[in-house]
């Protein structure tokens, strides 16, 4: 897959983002003002920053189901912790929760590199020991609105410039990590471990610890989301985000990450995340079920992969295999 | 020269008897393919219960014979005989119905399925509503099995049986499908002494049976022990063929490499340096040991053996990819322990692998993105990328190689075969090492990229790099090396230089006779 074709797909899916808003604009114009896009673009915050991890992950032949419950659970820690000390300023509970993510993320990462499970088994599994971890420490009870303390639950609600903070986080974590995957060792580690771990290996990258990064990243990202969550929906209990995950990996492949490793940016995984979002956002405004939004949804991520699987194939391999002459 | 000895007396049932006529044949038979003719005017006889040996180095043309054979190639002359009448194999399908079937190298079974299902895979028998018949096909399975002598139970799953069960199922299998004759391609390459004595006795009972068998074979002690006759080529042509009892080791090593090798390789300055790397005493609990040897700069030195006789494996501890279990290693007469490929790298050692197709580029990562993997230290300051140091070193290594493409931005994926392959030597180059390791560094490759990669070599060992060349090919090993050990059974058999270099030593030290 060349740069360019990337580029193209990524401008491609810009394109199918401004011919749905569009579409969207004729029967409810009000959708595209500026300030409701600003809506739509902080609620589908949450879901960009996990993808940005997702993305990833997938980028190095792995897969991450934890991050939905990885999110819940350092949601309900933290929320615990406000409850406990109400005091504590906001920068150190974010600094918490990306904390407790990166740990959950790192469970991940050293089940994968060191005892060289399947990626889908290991985040399998922890899921459900996250979701079962936030059942014991609350006992099952929600931590509700009245419990949280007032900055706790003001911060990504503030506006700076007219946005946000939460759209503003979610917009620098975007430039944050296109500067990562783009312009790092770390970023380049990756891409190389992904599009063939076999040469990553003699080109002297651990292909194992590049993963092992790749779910801290991912995990960091879940639990910075999971304070950003339950602070803006100021509730925090067991089944927060349930089913989340499936959304993220959407997102990835919408946004033209490939699932066999090696292909996707910081860009497209954002992409996907929006046109989920505007799915999400829209269609009820307009009056379609529920029912039909998931049908939508089902279709785009088809679409996509076959328009991925399309792409990939049109382009041919150049490289005839010589007729073997010698026995 | 023995040819065509179809009426040489026989002294232990050899050769078909006069008048008999081949159960299969290849008549003047002609294959080319662009740029090279792989087989020019051979023939070839198979005969009910006889072994026939074919015999000759990589390249010989062996792989193309048994391509025809079994209908994958289709010949561009000559004749393909079955029972003296003309046939032609259109398809593999039709090869295996005239009773031909080849047991290969790497047997291609299915690890999940039984051994039944394995052995009846495609031609299963079938039972009411065209089901399949399970029982009756186990029993067939079992009655097969037993008649090789083999004690499997056919309901084992593939994966749970050792390397020499699964070839005693794939020639199970050929026989279920009433095979006539039964070519095998380098069986005993991954047995173990015990396999080899026991597939012996299955070549037996296979010739009781009255199957005619091709067995290809590099060494010399299986072919004369079991083989009836011989069939040795050289270069895609027939130069030899006859009764076993008739000729020596000595005379067959002699047709299979007797040529002349001098002319296509490069003239190179000997301009031989300093030592740089020693190795001594170095070992693995299970495949090498007592390894020890030197290497200078400007040295090419050549690494030969048969397939499996430890020389990769060797390379790859060097690389540290795996771990050796003793040894010292010095580089520029500093000790040095090499834990991983960075370390390798770090310390100047390269290892371009054998396969470059899965170990070699990235295909989706741009060529400047590939050349600099392995130098990401150099191009980076503290962990952030220096894009600008990335083209430059890219753009003066794959200069140097003469690669043509586009821009450097271009992906991989997108190069030609040739070219893929200078990305892939660009990037070890860049990493300015002082030993850089070739396994098979032609291995696949048509004969002007051949020469290329020679040229190429000695100009690497012109400026004074320390090369060493993992090679089965003779005359290259031959015309490219100043210096070469061959290994035998994880072991080096010799180190041989000067006078001593010669087809006959390299292959009787690789073959133990």
């Amino acid at each position: 897959m060349s740069r360019h074709v990337l580029m193209s797909r990524e401008v491609l899916l810009s394109g199918a983002i401004l011919v749905l808003l569009a579409l969207i604009a004729s029967r409810f114009p009000a959708f595209i003002t500026p300030a409701n896009l600003a809506n739509v673009f902080n609620d589908t915050a949450p879901l960009i920053l996990l993808a940005i991890g997702q993305m990833i992950v997938i980028l190095t032949r792995c897969i991450d189901l934890s991050v939905a419950a990885n999110l819940a659970l350092t949601g309900m820690v933290v929320a615990m912790i406000n409850v406990a000390l109400p005091g504590l300023p906001v920068p150190v509970i974010i600094a918490c929760a990306i904390g407790i993510g990166a740990l959950l993320g790192m469970f991940n990462g050293i089940l994968v590199w060191k005892l060289e499970i399947p990626p889908i088994v290991v985040t399998l599994g922890t899921m459900t020991i996250f979701r079962g971890t936030i059942f014991l420490l609350s006992d099952g009870q929600w931590v509700n609105s009245h419990e949280l303390s007032d900055p706790f639950k003001a911060f990504p609600r503030a506006e700076f410039l007219g946005l946000p903070v939460m759209s503003w986080i979610t917009i620098a974590a975007v430039l944050f990590f296109s500067l990562v995957m783009s312009r790092t060792t770390l970023g380049r580690a990756f891409y190389a471990a992904g599009g063939n771990p076999h040469a990553a290996t003699y080109a002297g990258i651990d292909v194992g610890k590049t993963q092992f990064w790749a779910f801290t990243i991912s995990g960091a990202l879940a639990g910075l989301t999971g304070y950003l969550w339950v602070s803006r929906f100021a509730v925090a209990f067991v089944d927060l985000a349930g089913g989340f995950e499936l959304n993220v990996v959407a997102a990835c492949v919408i946004g033209g990450v490939a699932i066999m490793g090696g292909i996707g940016t910081v860009a497209g995984a954002m992409l996907g995340a929006l046109f989920l979002g505007i799915i999400g956002n829209a269609l009820p405004v307009v009056d379609i079920s529920p029912f039909w939004q998931l049908a939508i949804s089902g279709a785009a991520i088809i679409i996509a992969v076959a328009l991925n699987t399309q792409a990939n194939r049109t382009k041919g391999r150049i490289i005839l295999k010589r007729a073997e002459h010698a026995s | 020269m023995l040819m065509q000895a179809d009426h040489m007396p026989s002294t232990s049932g050899t050769q078909g008897t006069q008048g008999d006529i081949p159960v299969l044949a290849l008549n003047g038979v002609t294959k080319t393919f662009p740029g090279v003719t792989a087989l020019s005017q051979v023939s070839l006889q198979l005969f009910a219960g006889k072994v026939t040996a074919l015999i000759g180095e990589n390249g010989a043309g062996k792989s193309t014979v048994v391509k025809i054979l079994t209908g994958i190639y289709q010949p561009d002359g000559g004749t393909l005989e079955v029972d003296g009448a003309s046939v032609r194999f259109a398809t593999a399908q039709a090869a295996g119905d005239a009773g031909v079937t080849a047991i290969h190298q790497e047997t291609v079974l299915f690890d999940e399925l039984s051994v039944a299902e394995n052995i009846f895979l495609g031609h299963a028998p079938r039972g009411r509503f065209g089901l399949i018949d399970t029982n009756a096909m186990i029993e067939r399975a079992r009655e097969i099995l037993a008649g090789i002598g083999a004690n499997i139970d056919p309901r084992t799953r593939l994966r749970d049986l050792g390397i020499a069960s699964k070839h005693l199922v794939a020639i199970a299998r050929a026989l279920s499908i009433d095979a006539r004759v039964v070519i095998m391609d380098e069986p005993t390459a991954a047995l173990s002494q015990k396999e080899i004595e026991e597939l012996y006795e299955l070549v037996e009972t296979l010739k009781a049976q009255g199957k005619a068998i091709l067995f290809i074979s590099h060494k010399f002690d299986e072919i004369f022990r079991i083989a009836d006759n011989y069939t040795v080529f050289r270069d895609g042509a027939l130069v030899g063929s006859g009764a076993i009892a008739d000729v020596t080791e000595a005379e067959v090593v002699k047709m299979m490499v007797g040529r002349d090798v001098s002319q296509i390789f490069p003239d190179r300055e000997r301009n031989i340096g300093a030592q740089i790397l020693v190795v001594d005493g170095y070992e693995h609990p299970t495949e090498f040991a007592e390894i020890s040897f030197t290497l200078r700069r400007g040295e090419i030195l050549g690494f030969y053996g048969l397939v499996g006789a430890g020389r990769s494996e060797l390379m790859q501890a060097l690389f540290g990819i795996t771990r050796p279990s003793g040894g010292t290693v010095l580089i520029d007469a500093e000790p040095v322990t090499i834990r991983s490929p960075a370390d390798a790298v770090a310390k100047g050692i390269v290892y371009v692998p054998e396969d470059r197709g899965t170990q070699g580029a990235i295909t989706a990562l741009p060529i400047f993105q590939n050349v600099t993997l392995p130098s990401l230290g150099r191009t980076s300051r503290n962990g952030f990328l220096q894009l600008a140091e990335e083209f430059r070193l890219a753009r003066e290594y794959t200069r140097r190689l003469d690669l043509r493409a586009a821009s450097l931005d271009t992906t991989v994926g997108n190069l030609s075969g040739g070219n893929q392959q200078k990305v892939v030597i660009a990037k070890w180059l860049a990493t300015q090492p002082k030993v850089i390791i070739l396994d098979e560094p032609t291995k696949g490759i048509d004969i002007g990229s051949k020469a290329a990669v020679h040229d190429f070599m000695a100009e690497l060992a012109a400026q004074g790099l320390a090369v060493i060349m993992v090679s089965s090919e003779i005359p290259e090993v031959l015309g490219m090396s100043d210096r070469v050990i061959v290994m035998r059974e994880g072991l080096i058999a010799a180190e041989l230089t000067g006078d001593a270099l010669t087809p006959e030593t390299l292959v009787r030290h690789a073959a133990g006779i």
